[in-house]
């Protein structure tokens, strides 16, 4: 049911001018999120890059009502949000998440994990620039095999990325889907089919970070859709257990023509480091990852 | 009708919590005060109390469902001791920020390491600096006539109160409670109604990032700054001494049992020794105060309601006459003195009061405290005081040193 572009909310809840940097693949990506959240939303976000991008008190520029939580309380947040509207009897609401890599694969995990298990009604968004942007682009469990970060700053990141997918996947929960700002109508998309379905609902972007990742403003998008073309970043669907490859790179699965990964490293300062052994292991390790996705979408 | 059952401390408390129809609970297990939330899940999973139960999986997580439903302008009720409550150490702090009016009874117990599940009070103590209201409870009658108290200070001056009392001594021991009728505590506790809450209607942002400098709105209102809202959390918990007070008074109409101060007093009246500290020792001291005045001792006990806030004139008027200050508590600020200590001694700088204090540490991780052992003590620092140089002393009590 792919929406055209025509077909896209036009209300903007994200007013011009924010104090995200120029670039920001998480401006992009929030953009269509919220048009595809539209009125009816709670937001409930942690400390990061999203916190700053919401504005300085007494002013905001997002027009979505918004809840500020603790940095590992996010899904919990979101739990007693549900529980509060449910009590007094607001069920059409619908409660989101939106958290960073750090704030979901790191210091939330537990809360997210709890209320996955609980099965709590609402849509859990992590959006992954893949280190602690907000506090100047530290290691996170997210940052890939080889990076420099600043507490990585010498021998790069020594261990590939977690698997948060699979691990969100093993709560077995309602819906789970990739999305990326290079393909904004995927990602509304989704979003809009998200926000339909009951139970919980685990949405990941993955946000190119200019100032992070060390590339110019002009080419996120480019790098967002080379993190496709290669299958560092894959594009997917779970629903009720079942997996399927979506957007291009559901056409890259069925022509098995993916890009070799040096094309999305060697546009990236923080990867300049990275030696020509981890550059195979990093391969290697993309390749297991497409496999085990090709398995489960023959399954 | 009010009824008379005897009943723990945890009883009580679940029971209270109930009475006051909670709207929404989140809890994580934790002894000694399991027992509460074991009994509000058998009331909810029953429909004897219509609320949303948050099975949580940890203390953060509870306090922030706690917030997060009140946010949204639920009724919210938690309960912890100990660890819990250093585990939730950074939601405390976001809850009395958020001026949200939770409510949660802290079932005392000592803090590791090494392990202790026994009582003493270093766990709210711990928590003093949050901006809670700290509520102590000497018996299970207190327990669950604080409970529904706490939820009208709270709803006044939207601050979030801790109800506190002791692990065991209090929770898992039966006594005879007075459980006030359904529709007493309604015409006392009216449904919530916050000035203001979230709702998908109505877009704002809270608790973003602001910045040090008070700021203008999009209207051009100069708005408050980070320093202007914690004055203002300052000046409620001040509000809140008043307000205790005056909802006491209207409770005791009620019920006929007083709580018309922040403070309550034992044999005071021609008092010349005054004991003082917060929950059970309290009690135990006024069993040695019986025994004292045997011996023509005049004491007596001021016991310690509202510790924050601290109820400092009171105590400046309650120990205005004394000649000898005993303060027991269990708990230590360590390198320097118990923290009750303390702030009585800051209440009285410049009342001119100047009589000999005593600092007895007692009770930590459960270690026994009889009254006759507060009796001992007390005959000894009165020897003790007649020397110059023994005026001030921390005393640690039943402890080999
Ligand atoms: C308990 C706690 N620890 C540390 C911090 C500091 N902190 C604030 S934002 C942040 C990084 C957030 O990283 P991520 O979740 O990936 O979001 P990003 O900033 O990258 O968008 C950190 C470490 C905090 N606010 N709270
Ligand atoms: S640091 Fe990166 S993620 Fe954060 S606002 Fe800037 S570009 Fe966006
Ligand atoms: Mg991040």
């Amino acid at each position: 049911m792919p929406e055209n572009i025509f077909k896209v909310n036009e209300e903007e809840y994200m007013l011009p001018g924010n104090r995200a940097c120029q670039g920001c693949g998480l401006s992009l990506a929030y953009r269509y999120a919220l048009k595809a959240l539209r009125e009816d939303t709670i937001l409930t976000i942690p400390a990061s890059c999203l916190t700053v991008l919401h504005g300085l008190y007494p002013t905001t520029s997002v027009t979505i009502p918004c809840l500020n939580c603790t940095f590992a309380s996010t899904a919990a947040s979101a739990a007693g949000l549900v529980a509060g509207l449910t009590a007094t009897g607001k069920t059409n609401t619908t409660v989101v998440a939106f958290a960073g890599d750090g704030g979901t694969y790191d210091i939330g995990i537990q809360a997210l994990s709890g209320a996955a298990e609980r099965g709590t009604d609402f849509i859990f968004v992590c959006y992954d620039n893949e280190g602690y942007m907000n506090t100047g682009t530290q290691r996170s469990s997210a940052t890939p095999m080889g990076a420099l970060t600043t507490t990585t700053p010498i021998l790069t990141k020594e261990q590939n990325k977690k698997d948060m997918l699979k691990i969100m996947e093993a709560h077995d929960i309602a819906y789970i889907a990739t999305t990326s700002p290079a393909y904004p109508l995927d990602l509304y998309d989704k979003f809009v089919k998200a926000k339909r379905i009951r139970g919980t609902r685990y949405m990941q972007i993955h946000v190119p970070c200019p100032p992070g990742w060390g590339y110019p403003p002009r080419d996120t998008v480019k790098i967002a859709r080379l993190a496709i073309e290669t299958g560092v970043f894959v594009l997917f669907e779970v629903e009720n257990g079942k997996f399927r490859f979506t957007g291009r790179s559901k056409s890259l699965a069925e022509k098995g023509n993916r890009l070799p990964l040096i094309n999305y490293i060697e546009r990236q300062d923080r990867f300049k480091k990275m030696s020509v052994e981890q550059l195979s292991r990093f391969q290697k390790f993309i390749d297991n990852k497409w496999h085990e996705y090709i398995k489960k979408a023959e399954a | 009708m009010a009824e008379t059952i005897i009943m723990t401390g945890n009883t009580a408390a679940a029971i209270a919590a109930k009475l006051c129809q909670v709207q929404v609970v989140a809890a994580y297990p934790i002894t000694p005060q399991t027992s509460i939330i074991e009994t509000l899940s058998q009331f909810i999973e029953s429909g004897a109390l219509k609320a949303e139960y948050v099975r949580v999986e940890s203390e953060h997580s509870a306090m922030t469902v706690c917030i997060s439903a009140s946010t949204v302008g639920a009724r919210v009720f938690t309960s912890t001791s100990s660890h819990g409550l250093l585990y939730m150490h950074e939601q405390l702090h976001w809850a009395a920020g958020s001026r949200l009016p939770v409510v949660m009874c802290c079932v005392n117990r000592g803090v590791g390491a090494p392990w202790s599940i026994f009582n003493d009070q270093q766990d709210s103590i711990a928590q003093r600096d949050t901006g809670w209201i700290q509520l102590y409870c000497r018996d299970n009658q207190e327990i669950i006539d604080t409970v529904i108290q706490a939820y009208r200070i709270a709803e006044e001056v939207y601050a979030p109160v801790m109800v506190c009392y002791d692990g065991f001594v209090l929770s898992h021991t039966m006594m005879p409670v007075c459980v006030p009728d359904t529709e007493t505590v309604n015409s006392f506790l009216p449904p919530y109604k916050p000035h203001t809450f979230l709702s998908a209607e109505k877009p704002r942002n809270i608790n973003p990032v602001i910045f040090p400098g008070m700021r203008h709105n999009s209207e051009g209102v100069l708005c408050d700054g980070y320093m202007e809202m914690r004055y203002k959390l300052q000046e409620a918990l001040e509000k809140a001494r008043d307000v205790i007070v005056s909802v006491g008074m209207q409770y005791a109409k009620l019920t006929g049992r007083d709580y018309s101060e922040l403070l309550w007093r034992y044999k005071t009246e021609d008092a010349e020794i005054l004991l003082t500290g917060m929950g059970s020792i309290a009690t135990e001291a006024t069993v040695a105060v019986d025994q004292l005045r045997q011996e023509g001792i005049k004491a007596g006990v001021v016991g310690i309601r509202a510790y924050r806030p601290f109820p400092r004139k009171a105590i400046q008027e309650a120990l205005k006459n004394a000649k000898a200050l005993i303060v027991l508590e269990k708990d230590i600020s360590y390198g320097f003195e118990g923290a009750l200590c303390s702030d009585i001694k800051a209440a009285l700088y410049g009342t001119g009061l100047n009589a000999p204090l005593h600092n007895y540490i007692a009770g930590l991780g459960g270690r026994d405290v009889k009254a006759r052992e507060i009796y001992e003590a007390v005959k000894t620092s009165l020897e003790d005081m007649k020397s110059k140089k023994a005026q001030n002393k921390t005393i640690w009590i039943n402890c080999r040193r």
